[in-house]
């Protein structure tokens, strides 16, 4: 469960974030959708803890990312743009690593890296450096580094960017199979992943959000580009201040 | 404590994974080599001169602490202005560009665990270094009869110099996300830290008072001739606590900007 409340980030003068509200229920599949730069990326980081928040509340699982971060981060798994690996270090080394820094007992470290080499496929590669794996690969080893001490929060930014189809369709499945008992929220531009994966969506505009919605609730006889488009043109057009103001006095 | 471990644990194979920690080890000691050969040499020569002039007071005055470990280990420190900031330079800037910095404070670890972690594993290199060097020191006790407590004595002030420069190039090195001005910085810091003194020699009063305490080369030398006194070991201990605190400050702004 994750509440984000009235959350702005501003950067000196520039706003990237405009009181964006939402919530992501337990156990559900969140799409978190925008153009480039609509500020998917920083609001990601803020519900992690990387980022401070200029105002607004964010709450994961019951604790808020502010006063209890450590519970928080304890709690989440967390896939940046970039997968955060050590060049120089193989897979099972890396995850080692990241599973002691994640507070796992040295006891479990093991059967841990065996579940994860399991779930993301990366058994043959186990002994590979991450500075020579495929694209699609580092991706799975950032995958399996957010999931490696089970948290009951994923949070995937663009998780399938940069990879080739077949391996697209392999990663959405897995994250559809991770979903059920997790909360994941998961940021993307490509609206079919969306569609096929996601139970509620979020899109996100010029920094505020301007749809939420159940995914079945939105595409009740259109496609999701269609609500897509017309969303971000009617903010275009209203002028992005406007809809925050009415969605804020809302 | 255990976080601060696993981050030192994952910087320590870092360094020996990559030709990193070995060059600066092979550089360190092979111009310590030569350091060593040269000033033994020069003494061996002295000695044989006054032998000859038939002097035996003058040889009295020569001993091998004075005219070969001390300048020994003065050539060594000035090594490490070099060495030092080699070591810290990657340990901020590459968390950075590759995107670790991200996992890092994502992760249930607080910031004096990452600093002190860090901090750690450029220790265990530095260390190294400083032990393996004492070949030197042990092939002259084989071969001579120096003084060891005033020897090993020396080689507490290398270790604790060589400390106080990591601490300050861990620190420099958290200000940056490039690897080059993490090295320059760092340089440039420990040469101020160690030609202030110079400004002593000059300055009157006050002034040239702290400037001599500022500089790490007098409390060095002090411990070079055996002396250990509590006021240089407190000097040592406050610049060690102001860089790590610093950085741990210079973390957590960067998180919170």
């Amino acid at each position: 469960m994750i509440e984000v409340a009235n959350l702005s980030k501003r950067y000196g003068d520039l706003a990237a974030v405009r009181d964006v509200s939402f919530t992501a229920p337990s156990g559900k599949i969140v799409g978190f959708l925008g153009p480039n730069g609509a500020g998917k990326t920083t609001t990601m980081r803020i519900i992690t803890g990387f980022l401070p928040a200029t105002s607004g509340t964010v709450r994961v699982e019951g604790f808020d990312v502010f006063e209890q971060s450590t519970e928080v981060r304890r709690r989440i798994g967390y896939l940046p743009e970039n997968p955060p690996l050590y060049n120089e270090m193989s897979v099972t080394g890396y995850l080692r690593f990241v599973a002691r820094l994640k507070g796992l007992a040295r006891a479990d470290v093991e059967s841990a890296l065996e579940r994860v080499l399991d779930t993301c496929g990366l058994r043959a590669m186990r002994d590979r450096l991450l500075g020579h794996l495929s694209k699609g690969f580092r991706q799975r080893v950032g995958l399996a580094q957010a999931l490696i001490h089970d948290p009951p929060v994923l949070i995937l930014d663009e998780p399938t960017i940069g990879l080739d189809p077949r391996q697209i369709i392999e990663i959405r499945s897995l994250i559809k199979t991770l979903g059920g008992k997790r909360t994941i929220v998961l940021s993307t531009h490509i609206l079919p992943e969306v569609a096929q994966v996601c139970d509620k969506v979020v899109i996100i505009n010029d920094g505020h959000v301007v749809v939420e919605d159940e995914l079945a609730n939105l595409t009740r006889g259109r496609t999701l580009e269609d609500v897509f488009i017309e969303a971000i043109s009617r903010d275009i057009g209203d002028g992005g201040h406007a809809v925050a103001a009415v969605e804020a006095e809302a | 404590m255990r976080n601060a471990l696993t981050i030192a644990g994952r910087e320590i194979r870092s360094y020996f994974s990559s030709p990193v920690a070995y060059v600066l080890l092979a550089v360190f000691l092979a111009l310590g080599g030569y350091f060593f050969y040269a000033l033994l040499t020069a003494f061996n020569q002295t000695l044989a001169m006054y032998a000859m002039m038939r002097q035996p007071e003058m040889l009295q005055r020569f001993n091998l602490n004075q005219m070969v470990i001390a300048p020994l280990l003065h050539n060594m420190s000035v090594l490490l202005i070099f060495i030092v900031p080699a070591i810290t330079m990657r340990m901020f800037p590459d968390e950075k560009r590759y995107g670790t910095y991200e996992l890092l404070l994502t992760s249930p670890v607080r910031v004096g665990e990452i600093v002190f972690g860090k901090f750690l594993g450029g220790l265990t290199l530095v260390a190294l270094m400083v032990l393996l060097s004492g070949l030197f020191g042990a092939l002259l006790c084989a071969y001579g009869n120096p003084e060891v407590p005033l020897m090993l004595s020396g080689y507490l002030g290398l270790l604790l110099m060589a400390l106080v420069f990591l601490a300050a190039g861990t620190l420099i090195s958290s200000f940056t996300d490039n690897v080059v001005v993490a090295y320059v910085g760092t340089l440039f810091a420990l040469l101020v830290l160690y030609t202030i003194g110079w400004l002593g020699e000059t300055l009157q009063g006050t002034a040239g008072g702290l400037v001599r305490y500022i500089s790490v080369t007098e409390h060095f030398s002090e411990m070079t001739k055996g002396i250990i006194d509590t006021k240089d070991l407190v000097y040592f201990a406050t610049l060690l606590v102001i860089g790590l605190f610093l950085t741990h400050r210079s973390v957590e702004s960067v998180r919170w900007r």
